[in-house]
């Protein structure tokens, strides 16, 4: 199964090389990872998405927290969380495929942040199957140039903190 | 107080009670040679920047103490690369420092320069690189800190070749605060209290020990457990010397190599109590069919270890120095109670010991390799710190020796690095003066640092070099002759090196033993030299080292022989 971990880590050049090396020399199967500040200037929050068994979750979040610069793991897994994803798809718009797109933009509540003669770029934020599906709408009906996407960032419901 | 980088680093290495640096100058590390040169710093000069690192690490192992290596940017930092990765498979405590290249030329692909920080973070528990002098102290109080507490490792501290240079107020900081970083010493009494029920109540228990408890130093705590426990103990390759080879609840070693009392008493036992170990693949065999009737306790300090590859019932996380004596208190007062409950399991168990020994037929022609650790044994007592290289050499030395001690075996037991052996054997007798240190080498790993030769005699340390010399790969030719047909594919190591003119080129005395007849009188010639002694010991070419687990099979599968 998969697990969401926030992994809390000091904000210090070479922390990323020491995560990435870790995940490598382990040869765990991490299916995203995505970094960011935090509300505290010398912590950086990553979300790591984890597939696999429980012995091999429970070596990831042992073998992570043994580097010196990983200051707390949190499994968001065992707790009601909101899980995010971003991303920005770049697809094919004519003058008579613009308004269909719109519709699907409306229905899936995305955005579209730039357009130009040929084409749209849309921008959703949701949970991974929600992308997956106006991916792939977008790709059967109008087809797609390019798409980002961030990887997951959660976040835990109710008042506790995952540095807590 | 007002000083350069190199000045500083200097200072810090004295405050770590640093009295010895291995290492090699360059380029990048100028300024911090000339802080060392002004300082009269001990530095010991190898001839080659992995001849340092492995006697840095064979320093470590000896003394307990952090080993320090310095290399310089580039070449000399990669020249580290397999020692550092030998001490931190081995969790030795090292700090190696390298020179990188100056700030304004980092990332550009200057002159000797490599991402040795990159190139070491899989390999070391921490590592740096500092690009500000003002951040030196901290980082190297932090990689001593970090190399020697909780499981021991190596840390590399890179420093810009600008940094050395540059003067700043020198203020070394009294404490460590890591966020990250908290070893857990003391652990949870409840579970030693779930331990504790275990113990009183397995009829066919079993104590596994590994290098933890070496590199812990909680020996003492270990034998007395085991007095008063009365339970059989086996123990992994680092394990060696924790208990006395010759205690009568001791069984040898387990695993690919181990005796059949050791490996039958682990497919048998009930109750495995794994202590400081970390069920490394030659000491498991098949790992689904290790120990499969006991359940298993893990004793160790790095959470980490605990079902990595063996699936504990009961995790004691924390220093051996705080567990073991905690449940010490507890079997204290039903000592003889538990004596008296496992004693068929030790009559068992010791009889297994009694009609399947180790042993080794006699050769005619020439010298047996066993017979030479026999008698090194025996012209040492027993006393003397051996140091291996890796192959027959080491596992004969592992069986034969008969170690009495703890930190008396030096071997390079989880990443295997042959070269290993010579500079480590160096390492160990600039830490302890006032020891016999002898090491046991083949031919070929003997050629794979062998320039480190020149550094004992330079140093005048008085290591004695046993050449195994059986003119070929050992055990890799054993492979090939057990499982490839006896397709010998380049182990064949007849050439034309003379061991005993390398030796004496070099300013090391070289003494050969070419027949049986001789072994006696070389070996007490040998250890009677005042200096550095290399025997060549003509051994026969096909030996094997048994008994043996084929990889991937179940302990109790042992080819025996002998």
């Amino acid at each position: 199964m998969k697990h969401t971990l926030a992994v809390l880590v000091e904000n210090r050049p070479g922390v990323l090389t020491h995560i990435s090396g870790l995940i490598s020399r382990r040869a765990f199967n991490i299916e995203s990872i995505a970094a960011g500040y935090t509300e505290e200037p010398d912590t950086t929050r990553i979300t790591i998405v984890v597939e696999g068994d429980e012995i091999e979750q429970e070596q990831v979040v042992n073998q992570l927290s043994k580097l010196i610069d990983v200051i707390k793991i949190s499994d968001l897994t065992a707790v009601e969380s909101i899980q995010r994803e971003l991303a920005l798809i770049k697809v094919k718009a004519s003058l008579e495929t613009r308004s269909d797109i719109i519709n699907i933009v409306n229905i899936f509540r995305a955005s579209i942040v730039d357009v130009s003669r040929e084409t749209m770029v849309i921008e959703l934020s949701g949970d991974e199957t929600k992308i997956d599906a106006l991916c792939q709408v977008l790709e059967e009906d109008h087809g797609i140039i390019e798409i980002v996407r961030t990887g997951k960032i959660a976040l835990s419901r109710g008042p506790i903190p995952a540095k807590a | 107080m007002i000083m350069t980088g190199a000045e500083a680093i200097i200072e810090s290495l004295k405050k770590e009670n640093v009295d010895v640096a291995f290492g090699y100058p360059g380029g990048a590390v100028l300024t911090l040679y000339d802080a060392l040169y002004k300082a009269n710093f001990r530095h010991i000069l190898t001839k080659h920047e992995q001849g340092a690192v492995h006697a840095a690490d064979g320093y470590a192992r000896a003394t307990g103490k952090v080993g320090v290596v310095i290399a310089t940017s580039g070449p000399g930092a990669t020249n580290l690369v397999t020692g550092i990765a030998t001490a931190y498979m081995d969790s030795i405590p090292m700090v190696a420092i390298t020179g990188q290249v100056a700030v304004p030329l980092i990332g550009r692909d200057s002159f000797q320069e490599a991402d040795i920080r990159g190139i070491t973070t899989p390999i070391t528990k921490h590592n740096y690189l500092v690009k500000t002098v003002e951040e030196l102290p901290r980082a190297l109080k932090e990689a001593f800190y970090i190399a020697r507490t909780g499981r021991p490792g190596p840390v590399v501290v890179d420093i810009a070749k600008d940094v050395f240079a540059a003067t700043f107020d020198y203020e070394y900081p009294l404490e460590v605060k890591l966020r990250g970083y908290h070893p857990v010493n003391e652990g949870n009494q409840t579970v030693i209290n779930q331990v504790f029920e275990e113990v009183s109540s397995a009829s066919k228990p079993l104590l596994f020990i590994g290098g933890g408890v070496n590199l812990s130093d909680s020996s003492s705590e270990l034998r007395e457990f085991v007095e008063q426990s009365g339970f059989p103990v086996i123990t992994s390759l680092m394990g060696l010397g924790c208990i006395p080879f010759d205690h009568p609840q001791f069984l040898g070693m387990v695993g690919m190599h181990g005796t059949y009392a050791a490996n039958m008493a682990t497919t048998e036992c009930d109750l495995l109590l794994g202590i400081g170990v970390r069920f490394d693949d030659r000491v498991t065999g098949l790992l689904s069919d290790f120990a499969s009737k006991a359940k298993i306790i893990h004793f160790d300090i790095d959470p980490a270890e605990i079902n990595k590859n063996v699936i504990a019932q009961i995790r004691v996380i924390g220093d051996l120095k705080w567990s073991l004596p905690a449940l010490m208190k507890k079997v204290g007062g039903v000592s003889g109670e538990l004596k008296e409950r496992v004693r068929p399991w030790r009559e068992k168990v010791l009889g297994w010991k009694q009609d399947f020994p180790l042993t080794y037929e006699q050769g005619k022609d020439l010298v047996m390799p066993q017979a030479v650790v026999e008698k090194v044994s025996q012209l040492t007592q027993g006393e003397a710190v051996i140091v291996t290289d890796v192959g027959q050499n080491q596992i004969w030395a592992a069986q034969f020796y008969g170690f009495k001690h703890p930190r008396r075996f030096l071997t390079s037991g989880g990443l295997g690095t042959m070269g290993y052996g010579l500079p480590a054997a160096l390492g160990a007798q600039c830490g302890l003066p006032d020891q016999k240190v002898v090491l046991f080498v083949g031919d070929g790993g003997v050629m794979m640092n062998c320039q480190e030769l020149a550094t004992l005699a330079d140093c005048n340390f008085p290591v004695v070099v046993l050449v195994l010399n059986n003119q070929t790969l050992g055990m890799v030719a054993q492979w090939q002759r057990m499982f490839y047909g006896g397709r010998y594919s380049h182990t064949s190591l007849k050439g034309h090196t003379d061991f005993v003119k390398l030796a004496e080129a070099m300013g090391v005395t070289g003494l050969r033993v070419s027949e049986p007849a001789e072994l006696d009188k070389v070996l007490a010639q040998a250890l009677a030299v005042q200096g550095p002694v290399l025997v060549d010991i003509r051994t026969p070419e096909t030996v094997d080292v048994l008994p043996m687990v084929p990889a991937g099979a179940r302990l109790d599968q042992m080819i025996m022989g002998g």
